[in-house]
């Protein structure tokens, strides 16, 4: 490796230069498979020729016609929160990118208490929905902004206490710690805890995102956009494209680091150490975001109750059994089987 | 480990920066967008028809409950963390006192369900 001698400034600089560069075109090559890998799973391609391959410069006119859109408050709404209520999305979206790590040493801040303030600050978008729905004065939004903000508390308890899990098993709320405790095959290991504790928190990632079938927030057919229905233009973009795609892969990379050995290779063949994390980082939080993509036109959407009735009666007791398992699991199996 | 206070600074600029991002992007796209308001176009929406009553209507008291609810549980994840990271050292002890905690929680939900707070009527 090379030696760089820079200041603090100078650090600080280069990664709000990378963070500000590679979270936004990344959000940006989500959000084109999010549109193109839907569109083959059901056989209607859309726009295929602008630029090229796959039509991607249909992208760049969509972000065009945002930033010219007249942009329309409501003389009903309350002008203050609503301006405000992007901020308080978008914000909370970039903080929890911060901690992820993406290898061993590639990561903008690794915080002792990375687990902890990732669940802390995701949990803050709420407010922002609550601020958006409540202040458009729009019947519509005021449905959608309740419904989004029971859904998002609702299944944050089930990622809460599943994370907890996979804290307890490495014993650390650093996230590389949690990285380096696991051990090839990873989620499947210790046997049923892990694998449940994945399925159980990546479940109700899906529910967090309010992507289907658990869009009931922003279910266009019966309240229009929900919460954002009186947004347009570029406050539209940042208050729901962006942190909705970019969440996804944040929530994609948040389970890879918890459960799927984040930047580790995927078999512990000797060969494989000399890909670096980052690949192996890229290629798994790919295939969550993948799996994510496939649900959303698989499965149609639930009621209301139906959703509140998953989380409380399924989700959170299970997870509740799943503490004590692994609890019982990390003090009580015999030490060869660890 | 850098400083421990460094860490926190650096996630402030970083809020600060992503702040000024959107506040500046709104401003930048002000110079290219059109602005010609009408008493139609600020009305608030409701599917094309003129909006009846107030924006701000009355809604289902249901959404308090899950609120309460919440309460409970996150305020239990508080405890759960940093029990979570030292319990493997405290032993037995420590672990039958989070049985007994997450027991009493457990309580809590099962009273919810069987007040039939849960249900959706």
């Amino acid at each position: 490796m090379f030696e760089l001698n820079l200041s603090d400034w100078q650090i600080l600089l280069v990664k709000l230069g990378l963070v500000l560069a590679i979270v936004p075109a990344i959000t940006l090559v989500a959000g084109y498979a999010e549109h193109k890998v839907m569109a083959h799973l059901q056989h209607r391609l859309g726009p295929m020729y602008p630029g090229g391959f796959h039509g991607w410069a249909t992208l760049l006119a969509d972000g065009l016609k945002f930033i010219y859109k007249e942009d329309i408050i409501p003389a009903a709404a309350d002008r203050k929160v609503f301006s405000l209520a992007p901020l308080a999305i978008f914000v909370p979206t970039v903080l929890t990118v911060l901690v992820l790590p993406l290898d061993e040493t590639l990561v903008v801040e690794e915080l002792d208490l990375g687990l902890f303030y990732l669940l802390a600050v995701s949990s803050i978008s709420t407010i922002g929905m609550l601020m958006a729905g409540w202040s458009s004065s729009n019947k519509y939004a005021l449905i959608g902004a309740l419904r989004a903000a029971a859904q998002l508390i609702a299944y944050e308890l089930p990622i809460v206490l599943s994370a907890a899990v996979a804290a307890m098993l490495a014993g650390t709320l650093s996230l590389n710690g949690i990285v380096e405790a696991q051990e090839w095959p990873f989620v499947l290991w210790p046997p049923g805890i892990g694998l449940i504790a994945f399925l159980v928190f990546f479940g109700a990632g899906v529910a967090e995102l309010t992507r289907p079938p658990f869009d009931m927030p922003v279910a266009e057919s019966e309240i229009i956009t929900g919460a954002f229905t009186e947004y347009s233009g570029m406050r539209f973009i940042f208050s729901t494209f962006f942190p909705e795609v970019a969440n996804m892969v944040i929530i994609s990379g948040v389970a890879t680091t918890l459960f799927l050995g984040g930047y580790q290779p995927i078999v512990p063949l000797g060969f494989l150490d000399a890909v670096p994390g980052l690949v192996w980082f890229t290629l798994k939080t790919a295939f969550m975001v993948f799996m994510l993509l496939w649900i959303r036109p698989t499965f149609p959407r639930l009621r209301e109750d139906q959703l509140q009735k998953f989380a409380w009666k399924f989700l959170i007791p299970t997870s509740l059994v799943l503490i004590l398992a692994a609890g019982a699991w990390v003090l009580y199996a015999p030490e060869g089987l660890k | 480990m850098r400083d421990y206070y460094a860490q926190y600074v650096t996630i402030g600029i970083f809020a600060i920066v992503a702040a000024v991002l959107v506040v500046g992007t709104l401003q930048l796209s002000r110079l290219l967008r059109p602005s010609h308001p009408t008493a139609e176009k600020l009305t608030t929406y409701e599917s094309g028809i003129d909006p009846i009553g107030a924006g701000w209507a009355q809604t289902s008291v249901r959404y308090y409950v899950y609120a309460l609810l919440f309460v409970i549980f996150d305020v239990e994840a508080v405890f759960l963390f940093p029990w979570a990271t030292v319990f493997e050292s405290l032993g037995t002890q420590a672990f039958v006192e989070m049985v007994i905690f997450v027991g009493i929680l457990a309580l809590a939900l099962l009273y919810a369900i069987k007040k039939r707070l849960l249900e959706w009527l």
